[in-house]
């Protein structure tokens, strides 16, 4: 079982490493497909509230929707052949990598016979595939951000071969430390609130990509913008995905404070994880303010966000393979 | 005095502004920073003083910047007193807002409805503003209708939610300063058997913290005493479970608890939580007198095989002779490897325990006063040459012996197992849960909830029953347009008959 859990990894990469492909192909070669797609999929259904992708150039000044419908229509139409192919192929390898992905994990709960969220690695591949899930989520509902799936995909291939070459560790049961109901309380709704930041973080990362193209801005990385989705779809929908995810956190931080009083006998002891922990729900409940008030800038506000899912990548790496501490059970060596 | 008047009106305005509260928000994320990269002496105590005998210089500088105290500074309090005055200076006035806005009928609608985000002309209503005033509380609106236009609003929770919240937080910081003053918490090491019993009074923990209004002779009284202990183990020596069994007595007729890791000992006014465990040999030394003197030395554990090293002193060997004690530092293997170097243990559990001891006479040292470590020589006595090694070491097993070169003898009678306990009070601790659980629904509610305002205006000219609807959503809402056209829909079929009874029925009850 352990053995087919970390087959079912390598396969889980590549599956993502060839939606990676997919994507980049589509994005060099299908751009305007890819955009006239969605962007007629968007206009032509009730998609209310989503503003439409633009079509060619965000500089191109406002096409109205309905003129759009039309010319973005003959443009797709001649582009889909070509490229169709690569966009499809993508999205089929990331649904085939979250096979993949939860047969790793569910082969490894079975072989160490408990929640497979008992190191650092399992969480690291559990967090991964909350995100990955709730990126499929997100992109069935929202076709306009589809072509994110590119940088997710590089995130997860980075942060699984991470956690495949460096966090490995063998199936083993759990120290008596963990084992308590906190244990899957907590560490599930951390990995969920994880994986969701994770999420937030593509998309804040994007969004600030997309505001510089918009405002004109050259060279690397803002020439990339013109592939992104606009800057007015991306922005909303990262504030939403960290208003779902920090909440989550709020309690997974706090049933880790529950348990800590039952194992070490006080809620909060500023522990390197502990500190980490109030760290990354400090930011974010600045980035959260920051949004709120309307005297700064959003992209002021979504580099908040962004440094809170550094503080999160402290706590999750840094924390475990650098500090002593009582959370030291990443079992790394 | 009206200059000062207005620089304290213009200080508290900056410390209360959203920007202000965000600037504390940051330093405070950043002044936990060094929290976690320095050791702190409330986590590990041993871990600042490694760090002051590695940075000689440098770690007393740190230490005046309160670097090994980071979350009790001056600079890390102020910071979060500062938050904590700005969001009282911040929430108090909303708060108020909020209750009059709670009390207050929605407002009137705006003169121009076709300039608001949502908007729909020609809405008919049959049953005219009644119908859509009972449409619109149907669907839980706050509603006023005033000359034929019909106000609604909904979504008061968000506010409602985020007063909450912010008050929580006030909550948490209360508990945590209850607990501060009012818990306590000690350690104590407490090795298995009746003549290990710890009673619970400061005279007898190894170290304690008291809050400040703490009164040591208010302490809970209650003894305890451990009857056993296990430990399971893998294969691998990975440990599976311990399991903790104590004799508490102190509340009415002494009673047989279990406890372990996870699983602490509530009882009256105090838990105990289990920490750490080890071996204690038991050792019997015969001295030149022929009189024979048992101990029961706890020896630490180095690793997780539970090699264990310590010291066994027998100070009142040889007649009370101050240059004749007798101590042995120890190494102990609860499962001695097969072959040598017999320096560590194989298996944390005892399969084949061994002692390995090194005889020392001469003066302890042990009445200068000085406090020092149960589990080690001391160096300054070895160093003044007061204390020597006499004779190699052997290595014991169960039951057996050594002699000296002085021909007295010492046997290893077995081992003990011991507990490292920590009992602990905090008062603080319901204030701070109830705090968090209400912070959380508040939070939920503010960041779910959707403060939003819709009218409904009569077409001038065209009878009461014909409509211009607009909504106005005051927070981020993406499906406010969804919910809007529904409105409008719903508002167009609301039928007269259901209108008349409700708007009745709306009459006659409390509003
Ligand atoms: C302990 C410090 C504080 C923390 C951790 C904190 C956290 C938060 C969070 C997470 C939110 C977003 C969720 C929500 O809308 O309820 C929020 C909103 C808000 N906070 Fe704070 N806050 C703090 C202090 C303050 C202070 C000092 C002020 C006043 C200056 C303030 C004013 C507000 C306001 C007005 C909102 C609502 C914004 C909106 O309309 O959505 N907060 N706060």
């Amino acid at each position: 079982m352990s053995m087919l859990s970390d087959q079912l990894l390598v396969v889980a990469i590549l599956a993502y490493l060839v939606s990676m492909l997919c994507y980049a192909v589509e994005h060099a070669f299908g751009l305007r497909g890819a955009v006239a797609r969605t962007a007629t999929r968007e206009l032509v259904g009730a998609g209310a509230g989503v503003e439409p992708a633009p079509a060619t150039s965000p500089r191109g000044g406002a096409t109205s929707p309905r003129g759009g419908v039309t010319s973005l229509r003959g443009m797709a139409t001649s582009l889909r052949g070509a490229t169709s192919w690569a966009g499809r192929a993508a999205v089929g390898a990331t649904v085939f990598g979250v096979l993949a992905h939860l047969g790793c994990l569910v082969a490894r709960g079975l072989a160490a016979h408990r929640m497979p969220w008992g190191n650092m690695y399992e969480f690291v591949l559990t967090v991964t595939f909350i995100g990955v899930v709730a990126w499929l989520v997100l992109a069935a509902r929202r076709p306009a951000v589809r072509r994110l799936g590119l940088y997710v995909s590089l995130a997860l291939v980075t942060l699984l071969g991470v956690a495949g070459l460096v966090l490995y560790t063998e199936v083993m049961p759990l120290v008596p430390a963990l084992r308590s109901y906190w244990f899957v309380i907590h560490v599930s709704t951390a990995a969920l609130a994880s994986g969701i930041f994770l999420v937030g973080f593509v998309t804040a990362a994007m969004y600030l990509v997309r505001a510089g193209y918009e405002q004109g801005r050259v060279g690397f990385p803002y020439s990339l913008g013109h592939r992104l989705p606009t800057a007015g779809v991306l922005e909303p929908l990262t504030f939403r995905l960290h208003t779902l995810a920090f909440p989550i956190w709020t309690f997974a931080v706090a049933a880790g404070a529950v348990w800590a009083e039952a194992a070490w006998g006080r809620y909060w002891g500023w522990d390197p994880k502990e500190t980490w922990a109030f760290i990354s729900w400090v930011v974010y409940a600045g980035y959260l303010h920051a949004r709120a008030t309307p005297s700064v800038r959003r992209s002021t506000a979504t580099w908040i966000a962004v440094l809170g899912w550094l503080t999160m990548l402290m706590n999750l790496f840094g924390v475990n393979l650098f500090f002593e501490g009582l959370h030291s059970y990443a079992g790394v060596d | 005095m009206t200059g000062l008047g207005a620089l304290a009106r213009n200080s508290w305005r900056q410390l209360t502004s959203m920007r202000t509260a965000l600037v504390l928000l940051f330093l405070l994320a950043v002044a936990a920073i060094p929290g976690s990269l320095l050791p702190q002496r409330g986590v590990n105590v041993e871990r600042v003083a490694g760090y002051f005998a590695a940075h000689p210089d440098l770690a007393p500088v740190l230490d005046r910047l309160w670097a090994f105290d980071v979350f009790a500074s001056p600079w890390f309090s102020a910071i979060y007193v500062l938050l904590f005055v700005s969001l009282a200076g911040c929430v108090v006035p909303r708060l108020r807002d909020h209750v009059r806005a709670l009390r207050a009928v929605p407002p009137d609608a705006p003169r121009r409805l076709d300039r608001l985000p949502q908007h729909a002309d020609g809405v008919v209503v049959a049953g005219g503003p009644d119908a859509v005033a009972a449409a619109l509380r149907q669907r839980r609106w706050r509603v006023a209708v005033r000359g034929g236009t019909v106000a609604g609003e909904k979504g008061y929770l968000k506010e409602t939610g985020n007063l909450l919240f912010h008050l929580a937080l006030v909550g948490v910081l209360l508990g945590v300063a209850l607990g501060s003053w009012y818990g306590w918490h000690a350690n104590r090491l407490l090795v298995a058997g009746p003549d290990g019993t710890f009673c619970n009074t400061v005279q007898q923990y190894d170290d304690y913290g008291l809050g400040a209004r703490v009164d040591p002779g208010e302490l809970p009284r209650f003894c305890l005493e451990l009857a056993d202990f296990q430990a399971s183990y893998l294969d691998s020596g990975q440990p599976v479970r311990y399991a903790a069994t104590a004799v508490v007595s102190g509340f009415g007729p002494a009673s047989v608890r279990h406890f372990s890791v996870n699983d602490p000992l509530r009882l009256p006014g105090a838990s105990v939580y289990l920490l750490g465990h080890g071996y204690a040999p038991v050792l019997r030394y015969t001295d030149r007198a022929g009189r024979a003197q048992t101990t029961v030395a706890p020896f630490l554990p180095a690793d997780a095989s539970l090699t264990s090293e310590g010291v066994a002193a027998f100070p009142d060997a040889n007649g009370g002779d101050r240059t004749a004690q007798v101590a042995f530092e120890g190494l102990y293997l609860p499962t001695v490897p097969d072959s040598p170097p017999f320096v560590r243990s194989a298996y944390p559990a005892e399969r084949a325990p061994g002692l390995m001891l090194f005889p020392y006479r001469g003066d302890l040292g042990l009445d200068a006063g000085i406090p020092q470590s149960v589990y080690q020589l001391d160096r300054g006595q070895l160093a003044a040459g007061r204390l020597a090694q006499v004779g190699e070491p052997e290595l014991l097993r169960v039951g057996g012996s050594m002699t000296l070169d002085d021909g007295t003898r010492v046997e290893f009678l077995g081992t003990r197992q011991w507990v490292t306990l920590s009992i602990r009070h905090d008062p603080g601790q319901p204030v701070v849960l109830a705090s968090v659980a209400l912070l959380l629904v508040g939070l939920m509610a503010s960041l779910f909830g959707r403060r939003r305002r819709v009218w409904f205006r009569p077409v001038s000219g065209a009878g009461p029953a014909v409509f211009t609807a607009a909504g106005l959503p005051r927070s981020d809402y993406l499906g406010f347009t969804d919910e809007f056209s529904r409105l409008v829909a719903a508002v167009r079929t609301q039928r007269p008959a259901e209108t008349r009874q409700l708007s009745q029925a709306q009459q006659r009850g409390p509003r």
